[in-house]
């Protein structure tokens, strides 16, 4: 090895290091976790929250900024919920990294109130007793542990709508109007129907719906009882009502009428700009979503009718404050204010999270939507969360429902036999609640 | 392993005593104490760093990680634990996921280890020579390696989309039907395989160009005298001379194969593995178990077996490749 030669060599090695660095930095993002930032007297506040809750987009939290002098707001965002979940679990554990408000969906609020009520700040110690009558009763008692502990305050619900792309179903010579539609659609029956005439003369690479996993999950979201009864027994395996969704999503999935996408991966996202399903099952939350990944491209392109086969609940979330939070009482007052009905009704309004104050209900049953072709989704959202069944929440409802989801997955896209898969989201489930 | 006997044997003599040349006016009672002391103590206290981080970061996880293996414990209720015994354990052996894991990892580990040590020993054989450009593709190999596995599994991932994935479409230019790369079992440990096999092949084919470069250049010469092709010098000089080398890539590949997590984790995003568990190694379900499932008992056992899985093989490997060398050394 000669010396004039080594300098380029380490020139290029060094390079090779530098470029590692770069890709490091690049894939390693902060996951928020400090929160004790108080300089010269200022309070910065630390939301870390799954999929849309809307605030962000809203401008809640510059309002709440400029009414709060010295209150900062930062927020971390994760869009699966089931990956926000594993991590809130690992740093609850810990006791460490947690941010002042934490989001609950209400697939695990039970969890939270029968195993971890140490876990978050009892919201009574602040006066939230107080608040209880602006809430629907169900939203409400969800939060409230046996011995009356408050610890969370719900944001929205989940009424279920069905979402469209009117260009497509013109385009394959369907109705476009949502009350013929709801008409047409009345059940579940009336819905494959429609798919079957909609994939005869669909656009070129188009599917009636999105994945049969969205199917299972509103009309499952339908019923009063589904994987747990009333005194906290686990029936799914013998509930009628996980018995009809998976039959239905079964149908579907066997007759073509899935464009087979996963629900919140990459490839679903990209479908919403593609075309590559004309009608999506949405609960309210939903909106902003496909506001968000359709783009303005989308506008004037979608609209809600009323669900198939009756009112259903599917999701709403809650804000709660962990007890290892830095600022309790700071996190109280914000998210007093954010899901105070005023705010409620903003966030509708933006983004089209369903509120779960009462008061809020009354003020949007006119509001229209013109993204949605001006579809009526005060009235449409506010009849389903008026005649939604109150479910039965269980401990694992979101485990349960993952498991059964996997397996409808594989008849869908791998075509297993329906037995062969509901045998396996048997095992998966006696697996994963071991 | 072979390497471990040179080594004894050159080792130098205890530093606490000099050679006996230089303490030539011997005393009459050498003292050995305080002349012994502090010498002899040093060495230790350069290792207490070393021990101390080893203790607590790898000596106590795995203690710890076989108490917790006997309970039941649960990510969600970490106070309490329910004594279990070996119950985890025989849970396990009845557990089909946990057999699919582990044919799973087996599988994936072939699909991977062989082809990249392969390629890896080609790529080395062709960089020995005296090429233009020599070191700009030796630091071009180093590349993937020094990627991160997000990075690069990230990337692959969209390769390998079913609709809009480069590689679907590629076939789909010579007239192949797009691939299921997520839903298929085959397909899809092919694809988590190309992961591993990208990322490790360049960092295996240097420490092969290593080894090589210990290889003595009049070998090669003599060889070509003798009219011997690259294929005969490769077959009769450059794998002999690498033996060594080559059982340790094969142990450390086995142990990084048994341990294969980050790649099928994020090859979808999904800790099962794929719908069917169809690519799930046993690293990803004992992460399923502890932080998908939060059953951190069951997660544990998990980890033991892996470990003893990995202390067998790598003990089988070992054992191979003395016998082989006692073989030669009896000739």
């Amino acid at each position: 090895m000669s010396i004039p030669r080594t300098a380029p060599r380490t020139a290029v090695r060094l390079g090779a290091v530098a470029l590692t660095g770069a890709l490091l930095a690049a894939c390693g993002s902060g996951s928020g976790g400090g929160s004790a930032d108080s300089a010269g007297g200022d309070v910065t506040l630390t939301v870390d929250l799954f999929g849309a809750f809307g605030y962000k987009e809203s401008g809640l939290y510059a309002e709440y900024e400029r009414l709060h002098p010295g209150i900062k707001i930062k927020q971390t965002d994760t869009e699966d919920e089931q990956d926000y979940w594993k991590s809130l679990q690992t740093r609850l554990a810990g006791g460490g990294g947690l941010a002042d408000v934490q989001g609950i969906e209400v697939g695990r609020i039970a969890s939270v109130t029968q195993q971890q009520a140490a876990k978050f700040v009892d919201l009574n110690q602040y006066g939230a007793g107080a608040l209880k009558g602006e809430f629907a009763p169900a939203k409400w008692s969800a939060a409230t542990t046996k011995d009356g502990k408050v610890l969370g305050l719900g944001t929205d619900v989940g009424p279920e709508a069905m979402c469209y792309r009117s260009d497509l179903f013109q385009a394959a010579g369907l109705p476009t109007d949502r009350t013929e539609l709801a008409a047409r659609w009345a059940t579940w029956d009336g819905y494959l129907e429609l798919g079957r005439q909609y994939k005869a003369k669909a656009p070129a690479g188009s599917a009636w719906l999105d994945s049969v996993g969205s199917l299972n999950a509103v009309m499952v979201g339908q019923a009063k009882e589904r994987y747990y009864d009333a005194s906290g027994a686990l029936v799914y395996e013998n509930s009628p009502a996980v018995k009809t969704a998976w039959d239905a999503s079964v149908k579907a999935a066997g007759e073509g009428l899935s464009a087979k996408l996963d629900q919140w991966s990459p490839p679903w996202n990209q479908a919403f700009s593609s075309g590559s399903f004309a009608t999506l099952p949405c609960p309210a939350w939903m909106l902003g979503y496909i506001k968000g990944q359709a783009g303005d491209a989308g506008k004037g392109k979608w609209d809600v009718a009323k669900l198939p086969g009756g009112a259903g609940n599917w999701g709403g979330s809650y804000l709660a404050v962990p007890t290892a939070a830095a600022h309790k009482k700071e996190a109280y007052e914000l998210i007093k204010w954010l899901t105070a009905p005023e705010q409620q009704t903003k966030v509708f309004r933006g983004q089209g999270n369903f509120p779960s104050a009462t008061t809020s209900i009354g003020q949007i049953a006119d509001a229209k939507d013109p993204y949605f072709s001006d579809a009526p989704i005060g009235r449409i959202f506010g009849d389903a969360a008026e005649q939604a069944p109150v479910q039965v929440l269980g401990v694992h409802d979101k485990d349960i429902a993952d498991q059964i989801n996997n397996a409808l997955s594989e008849v869908e896209r791998k075509g297993t036999a329906p037995e062969t898969a509901w045998a396996n989201a048997k095992k998966a489930v006696k697996n994963a609640l071991g | 392993m072979p390497s471990a006997e040179p080594l004894a044997r050159t080792s130098p003599k205890a530093p606490g005593a000099p050679p006996a040349s230089l303490t030539a006016p011997v005393p009459p009672e050498p003292s050995p104490r305080r002349r012994g002391r502090p010498a002899a103590l040093s060495p230790y206290a350069f290792l207490v760093p070393f021990f101390t981080l080893f203790a607590a970061f790898g000596i106590f996880p795995l203690l710890y990680t076989a108490y917790v293996s006997l309970y039941r414990a649960e990510l969600q209720t970490p106070g309490e634990l329910e004594w279990r015994g070996l119950g985890n354990y025989t849970a396990l052996f009845a557990d089909p996921f946990f057999w699919t894991a582990l044919r799973n990892t087996f599988t994936i580990g072939v699909l991977s280890t062989v082809p990249q040590l392969l390629m890896a020993l080609g790529l080395a054989h062709v960089l020995n020579y005296r090429l233009r450009g020599r070191t700009f593709f030796r630091t071009a190999l180093l590349l993937p390696y020094a990627t991160s596995v997000a990075a690069a599994s990230l990337i692959f991932a969209q390769l390998f989309g079913h609709d809009f994935g480069l590689i679907n479409r590629l076939l789909d230019l010579v007239g192949v039907h797009p691939v299921d790369w997520q839903n298929g079992t085959v397909a899809s440990q092919i694809a988590v395989s190309s992961i591993v096999v990208w990322r490790w092949t360049g960092y295996n084919a240097l420490i092969y160009l290593a080894g090589l470069q210990t290889i003595p250049a009049e070998l090669y010469e003599a060889a070509e005298v003798d009219g011997a092709s690259r294929w005969r010098q490769f077959l009769h000089v450059t794998l002999p001379g690498l033996r060594p080398t080559i059982v340790f890539t094969s142990v450390v590949s086995t142990i990084g194969a048994t341990q294969l997590f980050g790649e099928p984790l994020l090859f979808e995003g999904s800790v099962s593995g794929g719908i069917s568990h169809q690519y799930q190694t046993l690293g990803l379900y004992m992460y399923e178990q502890g932080w998908g499932f939060f059953h951190l008992g069951r997660a544990a056992a998990i980890a033991w077996v892996m470990f003893l899985l990995i202390a067998v093989l790598v003990g089988a490997n070992a054992w191979l490749a003395r016998r082989r060398y006692r073989k030669e050394a009896g000739q």
